[in-house]
């Protein structure tokens, strides 16, 4: 709403530009946003992948060999950190998102469901990663 | 002579500020409209005690250093909502702030940030009281009562749906935290949005129908981001981001329902 000018009033609007360096919570919310960008860059790799396996097999083996190279490495730890802390910071905010649960008649607390989250994460990574090593030995 | 004695004594009761040795240099963002173009800091010499508010500190600036100086107080106890200021940076209330957690390094304090100042450390709040009134914030009862009949009755539990959202201050913290509103000031924002929630959710309440509009509307919840600064500052911890959140799954529902209920029939 554009505030009224009445006499002597001029009311002073502050400009919005570099709004997320003036505070380290915005530097913190842009930082946890982007990591979103290392998800997707992972996907698409993934996806490249579904791509060379249907273009036959040596393509795939293409493929599979370019994830060896030091760079390829590099890149999916990389990824992995930024994963992780995407996780962290999803599961930080995931109880101001959800209505009320409540557990025999108490409220859960904001850090039950944080902790519950990051747990279930933990936990499938680890079936994901058990269920993969036995496939490939 | 009694008198004198008197004086003398009422004097030595409070300490005089000249005797106290401590000073702390509070910034302050002035803005006169009437000589500044634009808001320029000054910086005042404060002496203290531990346990002066940042309220008090600018009290002491306009009682002795500089009457001018204009800002916004009632109650000093963190419930009228009226002193919200930035503290170096932060959202707060500055009688719920103390000068003594920014010894000896100072303090700048701030009109609240994403208002238009009006003068100094007051801002414009029109478009906050617009947007108050806008969502209906009293009980609109599901089926009218004549007196006779009685008070509308609440269970403990029913009440416990919504009490975190009733202890709303309206201090506008949570709008100065909030980037998306200073983007756009149409969007509804975070306590106004955790009032209306606090209506919707009242056992007695039937007004939610008339209040999703707003929910759904182009300057409803999907503005949100989910930053989550709003609940930081909230000093009533109120969570206005979660009521936020909790609606843009209710606004979702609803669309939804829209295909599988005719309109009306849909909650
Ligand atoms: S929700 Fe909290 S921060 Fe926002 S106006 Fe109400 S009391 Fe203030
Ligand atoms: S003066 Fe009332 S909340 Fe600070």
């Amino acid at each position: 709403m554009k505030p009224r000018a009445i006499g002597k009033r001029r009311p002073y609007v502050r400009p919005m530009a570099g709004w997320w360096r003036r505070n380290p919570f915005f530097v913190e919310y842009m930082i946890h946003e982007g990591t979103a960008f290392f998800v997707a860059a992972y996907a698409l790799v993934l996806l490249v992948g579904v791509v060379r396996l249907a273009q036959g097999e040596a393509a795939w083996n293409g493929w599979l060999q370019a994830l060896h190279s030091p760079v390829a490495i590099a890149f999916h730890l990389l990824v992995l950190v930024a994963m992780v802390y995407h996780s962290w910071t999803w599961f930080n905010i995931m109880p101001r998102t959800l209505p009320p649960i409540f557990v025999a008649g108490k409220r859960l607390s904001a850090t039950a469901i944080t902790s519950g989250g990051l747990a279930a994460t933990a936990f499938a990574s680890a079936v994901l990663l058990l269920v993969v090593w036995r496939l490939s030995t | 002579m009694e008198l004198q004695a008197r004086r003398q004594n009422r004097k030595e009761s409070r300490p005089a500020m000249s005797e106290i040795e401590k000073t702390i240099p509070i910034e302050v963002l002035r803005y006169r409209p009437e000589q500044d173009t634009e808001p320029v800091l000054q910086t005042f010499q404060v002496p203290f005690t531990d346990d002066m508010s940042v309220l008090q500190g600018l009290q002491y600036i306009k009682d002795y250093l500089d009457g001018s100086l204009s800002f916004r107080w009632s109650c000093r106890m963190a419930i009228c909502g009226s002193c919200g200021m930035m503290v170096n940076g932060k959202p707060s209330l500055s009688c719920k702030t103390f000068l003594r957690d920014y010894y000896p390094g100072g303090l700048r304090i701030e009109a609240l940030a994403h208002f238009p100042i009006e003068r100094d450390l007051v801002i414009v709040m029109d478009d906050f009281i617009e947007k108050l009134e806008s969502i209906k914030p009293y009980i609109i009862p599901k089926t009218p009562r004549a007196l006779s009949e009685g008070e509308y009755l609440q269970t403990p539990e029913e009440r416990d749906v919504y009490e975190q959202f009733s202890s709303c201050i309206n201090c506008m913290l949570c709008y100065a935290a909030c980037p998306q509103y200073g983007l756009n000031s149409k969007f509804v924002g975070p306590g106004i949005m955790a009032l209306l929630h606090r209506y919707n959710m009242d056992s007695r309440d039937g007004g939610t129908e008339q209040r999703m509009e707003l929910v759904h509307s182009e300057d409803g919840v999907f503005n949100c981001t989910a930053v989550g600064y709003c609940s930081e500052v909230c000093p009533k911890h109120v969570d206005p981001a979660n009521a936020v959140n909790i609606n843009k799954t209710e606004s979702a529902k609803d669309y939804f329902l829209r295909f599988v209920a005719p309109k009306g029939a849909a909650k």
